[in-house]
């Protein structure tokens, strides 16, 4: 049995590696053997040989008209694509989050050999595979309407990348298989050397999952910033330069934080369902303690977000400065208000549901005082984010005001000031979480007044900090450097969040419990505030897709594939705001339905 | 199933909340719809028609003012390239190949590394490498003629000479000509026969370089308005949409090219445009 276990994950590896190898170095084989055959072709008579010299081995991007692309009566073929994707792409990310932190907490526990962390990581992954199918569902229904609706954009991109989509189906056999074992043989696989080998089919299925979305994110990429293409989009036969485009490797960061971060936020969702359903006290204490990690794994990725968001939104403008102005100072710029209010919503949410925990802990009195402030610091925060720069006004309005920036609010309207704010929010909310980890605990180490004077210290130099770059940079330095400030500024975040934390870890290492804690112990208004952060994260992401799909304006491929489509104009963002609503009350009428189904799979007669 | 109704009654207010904020919180803005391949008539345009379309395809197709605009100091105000051209060419650091004003703004439309302006540079690159991308290629895409007439607009905007051609086989064609043609029997034809919509914002056209004429009888008498068609220069309006308005921007020849019924016409036409 040892052996065969043994079998199965080498087989995995090995298939991984195979799979993976072709579209991972620099000429695929498959391009190679293209061109192989090209020159076999050429070789066969000397007519064959003048016409392989004259003629590309590749086609150039199409040049499309609107009537090359077909019509289906009731459909609109850019909105049933919008969903199909939108669908897909939550799912993905859910299923694809998921088994990152299951795994995680699956080692958590055998290291701890606290079978609780075994038992939710079981149940996070349950959830999972209930919309593994789903996910698949909504992937073949994308394909199927690109193909029907943008048949030439299709063929042009199945060129391409041809040899990297028969991978991914192949992978994505991969990734079911192991994710199968994984889920079917958690029970089998649970103790000794069988628990090595489970978690190894963990790391293969997150390894062939990850895989999967760099590939799915090199397509996309290369639609914004296309490589291994000439100016006519000829494609020069290297695979690896199309998949490793410009753009593909922040996508990929971005992506795989968000995942986490979204992944974390739906089983916190999923957490306060049955919470709320819960009919015994310790089902409350369990789903209170599963709603307080998914929510822990969902503000842990949310920290980093923006800082990733930032290195993407810094390599679209390195990339061509006109897209990045689109993103930014365009059509879209109104985009970046509602996404405060999304972002706002997220953090305001996240930090209530940290001071609702307080109820937990008879220790968390002695902070209770506090949280009224950060408080008002975050809300103060999320307004100057919240701050447009360029008031739209009636032309009485302008004359009243003087022109299209307000006096006082105009200058919070600025990068600089949204930076800061953010970076405040982001220290803020850090804070409460210090607050709450320590709420329980009394430090029993002789240089626990140094160590809460030290991270006084940092927070209060790092803040100082912070403001200041902000206003030097905003309103002291010309244009081109305002936003000089945003990688100082993060760094200075990140810094008082890696030391705050060590000195923290150090001090409450073998700490008194004030008192056990009281899992269960919440009102039943803070497992809402878990509802509004997996709504908004969901409605933010289904946004930022719109955005990101935008920028590219009318082209299927960046300057190389022009949209002749009738629907190749870029719709208001009220438009987008609705058709992104009705996806995502599809999307959570689905995942409730899921959270359902777990449920009464979970009742016994 | 109480809790299951619970959830999803609380979900779909926050949906709803965020779309009806999205929708009715924020202004509308449509955006513009995508670039037209034009086929443009050179052949039959006056010097002043192909300035205005150099005005037209630099705020819009062209996308320069993306970045070359006061608000966003992303990349200089081109107001006065036409002008300061030869003393870019003289700087040190000029890599470029051109020998006249004209020539300089080609290679800074096609090779926009030629000459960086102090402080636009890529960051990192000491001002050696511009960010602008070749206008002619990607995105953009400007054909030879519409460069040449961005040329002419940004001479004709610095108040220089425009020495740019208008880039046909045939060349445009002669004004004595245009004057020739049949009577114009109303003034849009008019105004259409004598190409005033190429600058001024009058019957339904829509030109930015001259002073908006759509409600001028409000403000202007009927001889300051015949003065002004038969001597441009005699008073020159403060503002034009592009600036102050300058001398020597209209042509002063309008009074041959048309008949004094036609003349008798179009003031009367501008008088009642209130």
């Amino acid at each position: 049995m040892r052996f065969l276990t043994k079998a199965i994950v080498s087989i995995f590896i090995v298939l991984a590696f195979i799979l993976s190898y072709p579209i991972l170095t620099p000429a695929s084989k498959s391009s190679l053997a293209f061109a192989e055959e090209v020159k076999k072709d050429a070789s066969a008579s000397s007519v064959k040989e003048e016409k392989a010299k004259d003629k590309p081995a590749y086609p150039p991007a199409p040049k499309l008209k609107e009537t090359d692309y077909p019509k289906i009566k009731g459909f609109n073929g850019r909105i049933v694509i919008w969903l199909a994707a939108q669908l897909h792409l939550w799912f993905a990310a859910f299923v694809l989050a998921v088994p990152i932190f299951v795994l995680i907490i699956e080692g958590i526990g055998m290291a701890t050999h606290d079978e609780r962390y075994d038992k939710m990581a079981y149940e996070f992954i349950k959830i999972s595979i209930t919309a593994y199918s789903i996910t698949a569902v909504f992937g073949g229904l994308l394909a199927i309407s690109l193909m029907v609706f943008y048949p030439d954009f299709m063929k042009y991109m199945t060129g391409i990348f041809g040899s990297s989509m028969l991978a991914y189906a192949f992978l994505f056999f991969a990734e079911s298989a192991s994710l199968y074992i994984y889920y079917y043989g958690w029970n089998w696989l649970n103790c000794g050397f069988k628990k090595w080998v489970h978690l190894t089919i963990g790391l293969v299925l997150n390894a062939v999952g990850t895989t999967l979305m760099f590939l799915a994110n090199a397509w996309v990429t290369f639609m914004m910033s296309p490589g291994g293409v000439d100016a006519q989009g000829v494609f020069q036969g290297n695979s690896w330069a199309a998949v490793h485009n410009f753009l593909w490797n922040p996508i990929n960061l971005h992506r795989t934080i968000a995942n986490i971060a979204y992944g974390g936020s739906v089983v916190g969702a999923y957490a306060a369902y049955r919470f709320l359903s819960a009919q015994t006290k310790e089902e409350k204490a369990h789903y209170d303690w599963m709603g307080y990690t998914a929510n822990f794994i969902a503000i842990a990725a949310l920290l980093p977000l923006p800082f990733a968001g930032y290195w993407l939104t810094a390599e679209i403008y390195a990339y061509s400065q006109q897209m990045g102005i689109t993103l930014m100072g365009g059509v879209f710029a109104w985009l970046f208000i509602i996404q405060a209010v999304l972002i706002g919503a997220l953090f305001l949410s996240a930090n209530y549901y940290l001071w609702c925990g307080m109820g937990r802990s008879e220790g968390a009195v002695r902070y209770n005082k506090y949280i009224k402030y950060i408080a008002f610091v975050i809300i103060a925060c999320f307004l100057v984010w919240f701050t447009p720069h360029t008031l739209v006004m009636t032309q009485t309005e302008l004359k009243a005001l003087g022109g299209p920036y307000h006096k006082y609010l105009g200058p919070l309207g600025i990068m600089p000031a949204k930076n800061t704010a953010v970076n405040i929010m982001i220290l803020f909310t850090f804070l409460s979480f210090l607050l709450y980890r320590r709420a329980n605990k009394i430090a029993t180490v002789s240089w626990a007044k140094y160590g809460n004077i030290a991270q006084i210290a940092i927070f209060t130099g790092a803040i100082i900090n912070i403001v200041f770059l902000g206003v030097y940079y905003g309103y002291y330095t010309n244009t081109a450097l305002k936003v000089g400030s945003s990688v100082p500024q993060v760094a200075s975040t990140l810094f008082v969040i890696i030391l705050c934390m060590i000195i923290d870890v150090f001090m409450f290492k073998g700490a008194k419990d004030v008192a056990p804690l009281k899992w269960g112990n919440v009102p039943d208004r803070s497992q809402y505030a878990l509802f509004l952060l997996a709504v908004s994260f969901t409605w933010l992401m289904g946004l930022m897709g719109y955005i990101r799909s935008g920028i590219r304006q009318h082209w299927h491929v960046y300057t190389i594939m022009r949209d002749n489509s009738p629907d190749a104009y870029t719709p208001t963002i009220g438009y987008a705001a609705q058709i992104v609503s009705i996806a995502v009350i599809i999307f959570m009428a689905i995942v409730i339905f899921i959270f359902w189904l777990n449920q009464i799979s979970s009742k016994k007669h | 199933m109480k809790t299951f109704l619970k959830v999803v009654a609380f979900s779909v207010v926050v949906i709803l909340f965020y779309a009806f904020y999205a929708s009715y919180g924020i202004p509308q803005i449509k955006p513009e719809a995508p670039p037209q391949e034009e086929k443009l008539d050179l052949g039959s345009m006056t010097m002043y028609q192909f300035i205005a379309l150099g005005d037209k395809i630099f705020n819009g197709k062209g996308t320069c003012t993306l970045c070359h605009n006061p608000v966003g100091g992303r990349a200089p105000v081109l107001d006065s390239v036409a002008s300061i051209a030869l003393e870019h060419m003289k700087d040190a650091r000029y890599k470029g190949k051109a020998k006249t004003a004209e020539e300089y703004i080609r290679e800074s439309m096609l090779e926009p590394s030629a000459f960086v302006v102090a402080g636009f540079g890529v960051k990192g690159t000491n001002d050696t490498e511009s960010p602008m991308p070749n206008v002619a290629t990607g995105a953009i895409g400007l054909n030879e003629a519409e460069i040449d007439a961005v040329i002419a607009y940004l001479q004709k905007k610095a108040g220089t000479e425009v020495t740019v051609k208008i880039p046909v086989g045939a060349p445009a064609k002669e004004e004595k000509a245009e004057a020739a043609t049949a009577i114009a029997k109303t003034p849009d034809e008019l105004v259409a026969k004598l190409g005033c919509g190429a600058c001024h914002k009058i019957a339904g056209q829509v030109g930015a370089l001259g002073p908006d004429l759509t409600k001028v009888g409000a403000v202007r008498k009927e001889d300051y308005l015949r003065r002004s068609v038969l001597d441009p220069d005699a008073d020159i309006a403060k503002q034009c949409p592009t600036g102050p308005c300058a001398a020597g921007m209209m042509p002063k020849d309008y009074k041959d090219k048309m008949t004094a019924g036609e003349l008798e016409m179009l003031v009367k036409f501008m008088v009642n445009s209130k």
